[in-house]
C-alpha cells in the first residue's frame, strides 16, 4: 500500500477521505457518501450536466476537455444502449494517483460513474482499472457488492425507478489502451488499436451504443459537485480550470508523494515548498510537469499556475498531474532515450509515423548516448519528432515527439556534449535492453 | 450456464476461476468482451498461456485460436512461455531511473544470476524490466507478482527476495 503524504497547502476534496477506512460502505456513508447520488436522482439530466460544466471540471486524464460539455455529446435518443467507462488504465510514467483514489475511496468512483449514467441516461457502467494494480480489483470487487447490497446500484436505485448496473473490468498491461478508443476495443476483448474518430465515443463508442469515458479522478469529482456546487467547485481553481487536483510529485525531490493542490498552484512552490525541494543541494534542471508525453520546462520556466491553459500557453501541458523533477546530474540525453524506450515499447504499430518513428528515434537517441553520435542526428532527431506530430490514429505518437522536440530544443548543448566518441559527460551507464 | 460450461470443457482450473467466468460473461453483451481478463486470471493459475489454455479459452469464447494468440502478443502482462515462481518486475522508466531503477535492475541481475526475461535454474525467480508501474512518487518500485515493494536500495531488495525465498 503506497503511503500518504500532505502539506497545509492542500486543499483536500477528491483525497478528503484518504486513510478514513471509507472503503468500507458504512464509513463511506457516514463521511457523506451517495447524499450526491440521493440529490442527483431528484434533478433533471440536464440540470446536472449544467452542474458538472459550469464547475469548470475538466478531464483529468490529461487532455482536458471540459466534463459536463463532453457529456452533452451524448444523443438523448440512441437504439442502442448508452455506457459510462470510467479509464483507469493509469499508465502515463509519472502519474500514481488514481491508484490511491481505488485504494482509498472507491465509492466515490463509483457513486460518480451512476451520476454519470443518470446524466445521460445509461444504465451500465464499466470501471476499467489496469492489470498491474490487481489488489484494486479486490477492494473494488468488495465496494461494488456493497453498492448493490445498499441499493444504491442495481435495479431501481433507492427506489427511484432507475437501473444502473456497474461492472469493474481488469487489464492485462498497456499505455495505449488508456487512449480513449483504444480502451473501448480493449473492453471489447481485442488489441488496443485506436479507432478512427469521427464517430466519436459519444456518439459511436462501446458495442457500438453512445458512451461516455472519463478518467477515475474526474469521475470520483464529480460527487463533490453535485453536493458542494458548480460555483463552490469552479472558485477552488483559475478561470475555467474548476477544482483540485491530485499532483503526482515525483524525481528528485525531498518530499515525493500525491498532494491535492488547487487548479494553478505556482508549479514553482509546487517543487521547492511542497515537494521539498531538490535534494543533496543539487540545482533543478528541469520539470517533466504532466506526464512523460508533455514538453519539459526548464528550470527557468516554471515560475507558473499549474493549469490547463498556463502550461498550454508554456508551450507544454498539464497533463495527467505527473511530476516529475530532475536535478543537474541528469543527463538529458539519456532520459530522452528512456521516454523514447517506453514509447518504442508501447507502440502499437498500427500507424507508420509511430512504428517506424518511435523506433528510429530510439535507435538514435541510444547511438548517441553510447558516443557514437553525428552532429546532424540532432537534427534528425527534430525531423523525425516533427514528422510523427499529428500524422497518427491516437495521440501515442505525439506523445512520443513532444518531449523529444522539448529536450532537443532546449538541451540541445548536452547532444553536442556527446558527439562523435566522446564519453556521455554525467557517466552514466547505458539504458540495458 | 456453470453446468454448460464444466460438462464441455476438459481444462481444469479453479473452482473460483470458474465461477469468476461464469459471473463476468453476464456483465457483457458479447462473449469475447471476457477475453483480456480471463487470460489472465488462467495465466495466474497455469503459469504461462500453452497452447492448451489459449485453445480451451477459444473454444469457450467462440474465437480461434489465432484470435486470441493475437490479443496475447498485444498485452505485456500475458506471456506463452513460463516465467519464475515469482516474477521481478524492475521499473525503469523516468521517475525510477531518476532515483536508482536502473541500479536496483542490475542489481537483481547480479544476485539471481540471471539477464532480463530470464528465469533462475530452480524456476523460483525470473526477472523482468517493466514500463512504469504507478508508483512514480514511490520510486525506485519494483512488482513481485502483483505485490508492490517501494522505496527501495539495493539492501531492500535483497531483504524482498530473501523473504520470498523463505516462503518456500
Amino acid at each position: 500500500m503506497a503511503s500518504l503524504v500532505s502539506h497545509p497547502d492542500e486543499v483536500k476534496v477528491v483525497s478528503k477521505r484518504f486513510g478514513m477506512g471509507a472503503t468500507n460502505i458504512d464509513r463511506y456513508c457516514e463521511l457523506d457518501g451517495y447524499t450526491a447520488l440521493q440529490k442527483a436522482l431528484e434533478m433533471q439530466p440536464d440540470a446536472i450536466i449544467n452542474e458538472v460544466k459550469n464547475s469548470g471540471l475538466r478531464g483529468r486524464g490529461g487532455a482536458g476537455f471540459n466534463t459536463g460539455l463532453k457529456w452533452s455529446f451524448v444523443p438523448k435518443q440512441s437504439a442502442k444502449p448508452k455506457y459510462i467507462l470510467c479509464n483507469g488504465d493509469e499508465s502515463e510514467p509519472g502519474t500514481c494517483k488514481d491508484r490511491l483514489i481505488f485504494e482509498h475511496d472507491p465509492h466515490a468512483v463509483i457513486e460518480g460513474v451512476v451520476i454519470a449514467g443518470l446524466a445521460v441516461g445509461a444504465h451500465a457502467g464499466y470501471i476499467y482499472v489496469r492489470g498491474e494494480y490487481r489488489y484494486l480489483l479486490e477492494i473494488m470487487q468488495k465496494a461494488i457488492d456493497g453498492a448493490y447490497a445498499r441499493g444504491f446500484v442495481g435495479k431501481n436505485v433507492l427506489g427511484s425507478g432507475y437501473n444502473f448496473d456497474v461492472y469493474w473490468h481488469g487489464g492485462a498491461g498497456a499505455y495505449e489502451v488508456g487512449e480513449e478508443s483504444a480502451l473501448m476495443e480493449s473492453l471489447e476483448g481485442k488489441r488496443g488499436i485506436p479507432r478512427i474518430r469521427p464517430p466519436f465515443p459519444a456518439v459511436v463508442g462501446l458495442w457500438g451504443g453512445p458512451t461516455v469515458i472519463n478518467n477515475v479522478e474526474t469521475l470520483a469529482s464529480v460527487p463533490h459537485i453535485i453536493n458542494g456546487g458548480a460555483e463552490w467547485f469552479a472558485k477552488l481553481g483559475t478561470p475555467k480550470n474548476g477544482g483540485t487536483r491530485l499532483f503526482c510529485l515525483s524525481g528528485h525531490l525531498n518530499r515525493p508523494g500525491v498532494y491535492e493542490l488547487p487548479m494553478g498552484y505556482n508549479l514553482k512552490k509546487m517543487i521547492y515548498d511542497v515537494g521539498g525541494g531538490i535534494p543533496n543541494g543539487r540545482k533543478l534542471k528541469a520539470v517533466v510537469p504532466g506526464g512523460s508525453s508533455c514538453p519539459l520546462l526548464t528550470a527557468d520556466e516554471i515560475d507558473l499556475p499549474m493549469d490547463f491553459d498556463s502550461l498550454a500557453k508554456a508551450g507544454s501541458m498539464l497533463g495527467s498531474g505527473g511530476l516529475v523533477a530532475v536535478d543537474d546530474t541528469t543527463c538529458m540525453v539519456k532520459f530522452a532515450l528512456r521516454i523514447m524506450k517506453f514509447y518504442r515499447h508501447e507502440s502499437c504499430g498500427w500507424c507508420i509515423p509511430c512504428r517506424e518513428g518511435t523506433d528510429w528515434l530510439e535507435k538514435t537517441l541510444k547511438r548517441f548516448h553510447s558516443g557514437g553520435g553525428i552532429e546532424k542526428d540532432i537534427d534528425n532527431i527534430q525531423y523525425l519528432s516533427e514528422n510523427m506530430l499529428g500524422r497518427t490514429f491516437c495521440p501515442l505518437g505525439d506523445a512520443a515527439a513532444l518531449p523529444t522536440i522539448s529536450i532537443v530544443k532546449k538541451f540541445r548543448k548536452e547532444f553536442e556534449d556527446h558527439l562523435e566518441g566522446r564519453p556521455c559527460p554525467f557517466e552514466e551507464h547505458l539504458v540495458s535492453v | 450456464m456453470a453446468l454448460v460450461v464444466k460438462a464441455f470443457f476438459s481444462m481444469k482450473f479453479s473452482e473460483q476461476f470458474e465461477n469468476r467466468f461464469v459471473r463476468m460473461l453476464a456483465h457483457y453483451p458479447t462473449k469475447r468482451s471476457v477475453l483480456v481478463p480471463t487470460l489472465l486470471y488462467a495465466q495466474d493459475e497455469t503459469g504461462y498461456l500453452s497452447p492448451e489454455v489459449i485453445h480451451e479459452i477459444a473454444e469457450r469464447l467462440e474465437l480461434t485460436d489465432l484470435e486470441v494468440e493475437n490479443v496475447i502478443s498485444y498485452y505485456s502482462m500475458l506471456t506463452k512461455t513460463p516465467r519464475g515462481k515469482y516474477n521481478v518486475q524492475v521499473c525503469t522508466n523516468i521517475a525510477c531511473l531518476v532515483r536508482g531503477g536502473e541500479e536496483l535492475l542490475d542489481h537483481c541481475k547480479h544476485k539471481l544470476g540471471i539477464r532480463n526475461k530470464g528465469t533462475t535454474a530452480d524456476g523460483m525467480f525470473s526477472l523482468e524490466e517493466v514500463e512504469c508501474i504507478g508508483a512514480c512518487s514511490w520510486a525506485p518500485a519494483v512488482q513481485v507478482n502483483y505485490d508492490f515493494h517501494e522505496n527501495l536500495t539495493t539492501e531492500r531488495m535483497d531483504e524482498v527476495l530473501d523473504e520470498y525465498r523463505a516462503k518456500n
